[in-house]
């Protein structure tokens, strides 16, 4: 008995030990440009981000100045050690455990002396990338070779605000006109009601590529490109048929007697729906609304293709940092972390809701 | 005047809105201003110099109100009519604005596209199926071909079995909560956020004194002994590390999805297998598998149609340049930056009949429900 509890013991470490490392792969990426984010521009391009936490590192402790009349060409002598030039420029450990190194091309003919210690927390902290990244204007920092750089920032601050114009209504729209249409297909007869809804779960996986060329075409002629209207309908015409399929389900399974006793006293349609059906669809509302508002908001191929740069929201700006200035690692850093601020919100305190939309949605493609 | 409407009695005065003549004017006037009002936010929004933040509250409030006051507006016109015509209509109140948006934006533009793709560049002239032997024989589309399928084969495979993994030991653990919401929350951020995050990962500097790598890969496998590499660059490798990001946003839905079917199977049946001498293997395999293949299948579907439109990361990360380009950053190439709209919509059709057999699939259920009439 003893050895099964020691086995299961076991299991258990186990199990737990390859959990905490595929979490611990998982967590690493997004947690370096969290700190990247946080550290001075000159720093990210010369040390990894892993180098703020405590480590051992070569630290300049003094020079040795190597005199004129040694040719660097050939081995040059140091200390009693002999070494060529390449050899020297890689850095020499000496028994010691100090280390020298040549410092930039032959002509200086310097040596640093490196020491081994200890760095515990020498890191210098900013908020001047975020500052940096959300403004709109012009903005100064450090390049990877000291110098300081002017240039118009980026705007990630409007392009926020833009996304939160595009989200929002893109996020209730569509719920407001499927929930109208998932009480009429669930609770009301007309002709083609099967076959309307036949169509909608057909349209469930089709890829939006389809509607891209003709839409934008008739944006065009209707002179909507760019305009916050244009993108709204186009989240919602793709978002639709999810929100109908979902919504259907859970309003078409709400108790018949209550719609039934309500009909009796004399209750409209329109009256029945906004004073009992959307009470009580709201845990079926607020699992699409998460849903799509995740959708809307990480979206980059519909705003890239109907907002374009006028109105540009922060996945299109974010996008045109990368495409721009892919070695700009402050301002990228920061830039993904603000675009990331929101959806994680949204996400982590309405987690049960969102779980639920996917369990009942998987048919999506 | 003389009054016609049986409901009323000429004892009571009515309100003005309520006799048939205040009724009809009712009818047409609300529309009409509901309209006006509308027009006039849309004048403000496209034309307005206001601070930002001012449009983006007046966008939102006319966005939201604006389709709230047309349900209400079209409603109240409609209980306005006679009770046989006003039970005919009203149903179409109720679904007609998503049926229209529906045909709008996703019907009828599937067959345009399809008439589009026997066009030529302008959509001027019918060229026939030449889109169509582009699509399936020009060089740039079969290695577009070629990289679907290692992102749906491969990509799909270590979503499914990361996903299964993680799902089956997390059920073991006392902290499955805090497993599960580390590997679920990559499904909040996007692909370009992703992107970013991974393009960082890979980074690569070159080689020469005083360079210190800076990307966590290559920090890695120096630090292992190795060289650094420019991993985006060389093909046919950078597709998984591609892949890889895939991998990293989509795991957590298959391990959501897959959890909940194992939290399904009847502690019974397992309580059973394991007292007459099953081990957990033979449990995984001969019990859990089983009883979730059905979902373990609509996970893979799901994936497998997801990784067929993938974009968002090759656009952000390489533009499908080094031999890692796929048919929807091809669709956009073709109609954005070569200006090809004949080619694209082939391109698009293409997308669309992979799909058809799990649209017939997702039919074929839904005619099988007993729920729907």
């Amino acid at each position: 008995m003893n050895s099964h509890k020691r086995a299961k013991q076991f299991s258990n470490i186990l199990v737990n030990a390859t959990l905490i490392i595929i979490s611990l792969i998982w967590i690493i990426p997004a947690f370096g440009i969290l700190v990247t984010s946080f550290r001075n521009s000159e720093d990210i391009f010369t040390s990894g981000w892993w180098t703020v936490f405590p480590h051992q590192a070569y630290i300049k402790t003094g020079e040795i100045k190597i005199a004129p009349e040694v040719d660097v060409n050939g081995p040059i002598e140091i200390n009693g050690i002999t070494h060529t030039f390449e050899e020297w420029r890689e850095g020499i450990v000496l028994p010691d455990g100090s280390k020298l190194t040549w410092y930039g091309n032959k002509r200086t003919r310097t040596v640093e002396v490196q020491q081994q210690q200890w760095m515990w927390f020498d890191v210098n902290l900013t908020l001047d990338n975020y500052k940096n990244v959300i403004s709109g204007q012009e903005i100064r920092f450090k390049g990877a070779d000291g110098n300081e750089i002017v240039r118009k920032g980026n705007d990630l601050g409007g392009a926020f605000l833009n996304s939160v114009a595009v989200a929002v209504p893109a996020t209730i729209i569509p719920i407001l006109i499927a929930a109208f249409a998932a009480y009429g297909f669930a609770w009301m007869n007309f002709p083609g009601r099967k076959f309307f809804f036949t169509l909608v779960v057909a349209l469930l996986v089709v890829p939006l590529q389809i509607a891209l060329v003709p839409i934008l075409q008739d944006f065009t002629r209707l002179n909507l490109n760019g305009t916050f209207l244009a993108i709204w309908m186009a989240h919602t015409g793709f978002g639709l048929p999810l929100a109908i399929y979902l919504l259907f389900n859970y309003i078409s399974e709400l108790p018949r007697e209550t719609l039934e006793a309500a009909f009796i006293d004399g209750a409209s349609h329109f009256t029945i729906f906004t004073e009992l059906i959307l009470p009580l669809s709201v845990p079926a509302l607020a699992s699409f609304a998460i849903f799509q508002f995740l959708w809307v908001w990480n979206d980059y191929l519909v705003a890239l293709v109907f907002l374009g740069d006028s109105n540009r929201v922060i996945t299109s700006a974010l996008a045109a940092i990368v495409g721009e200035k892919g070695q700009d690692w402050h301002l990228l850093t920061s830039g993904a972390f603000i675009s990331m601020l929101l959806p994680l919100a949204v996400f982590f305190s309405l987690q049960r809701y969102f779980v639920r939309g996917l369990l009942a949605g998987s048919v999506k493609g | 005047m003389q009054n016609a409407n049986p409901d009323t009695s000429p004892a009571q005065p009515q309100p003005w809105f309520r006799t048939k003549a205040g009724r009809i004017a009712l009818s047409i006037l609300m529309p009409l201003f509901t309209f006006f009002l509308l027009w006039q936010g849309f004048l403000f929004l496209r034309d307005s110099e206001a601070p930002q933040i001012v449009i983006v509250l007046v966008a939102i409030l006319w966005g939201v109100g604006g389709v709230a006051l047309l349900f209400t507006i079209l409603n109240l016109v409609v209980e306005q009519l006679p009770e046989v015509l006003r039970q005919n209509i009203q149903p179409f109140v109720f679904v007609g604005p998503a049926l229209l948006l529906l045909t709008w934006f996703l019907a009828l533009p599937a067959f345009r596209t399809l008439l589009l793709s026997f066009q030529d560049a302008t959509g001027r002239k019918f060229t026939g199926i030449e889109n169509y032997i582009f699509a399936f024989t020009d060089r740039v589309m079969l290695e577009a071909f070629r990289n679907n399928l290692l992102w749906m084969l491969v990509g799909t495979f270590f979503c499914v079995s990361l996903g299964l993994l993680i799902a089956v030991l997390a059920d073991r653990s006392r902290y499955e909560n805090i497993y599960k919401a580390i590997i679920f929350m990559p499904m909040a951020i996007s692909f370009v956020g992703a992107g970013v995050i991974w393009k960082f990962v890979y980074t690569y500097k070159g080689e020469g004194a005083g360079i210190s790598e800076i990307g966590l890969l290559n920090a890695v496998v120096l630090a292992l002994g190795g060289t650094s590499q420019p991993w985006l660059q060389q093909p046919p490798w950078n597709n998984l590390f591609l892949i890889v990001i895939m991998v990293w946003l989509q795991t957590g839905f298959a391990m959501v999805i897959i959890s909940s079917a194992i939290k399904g199977i009847s502690s019974e049946v397992l309580e059973a297998a394991r007292v007459d001498g099953a081990n957990e293997f033979q449990v995984f395999f001969r019990i859990i598998i089983p009883s979730i293949q059905g979902t373990l299948l609509t996970v893979t579907t799901t994936i497998v149609i997801f990784s067929l439109k993938l974009f968002d990361i090759v656009r952000v990360m390489t533009g499908g340049n080094n031999g890692t380009n796929v048919i929807a950053n091809e669709f956009y190439l073709q109609r954005f930056t070569y200006g090809h709209a004949g080619r694209a919509s082939a391109i698009a059709i293409v997308l669309l009949l992979a799909v058809v057999p799990v649209m017939v699939y997702n039919l074929r259920q839904f005619r099988d429900r007993k729920a729907f009439l």
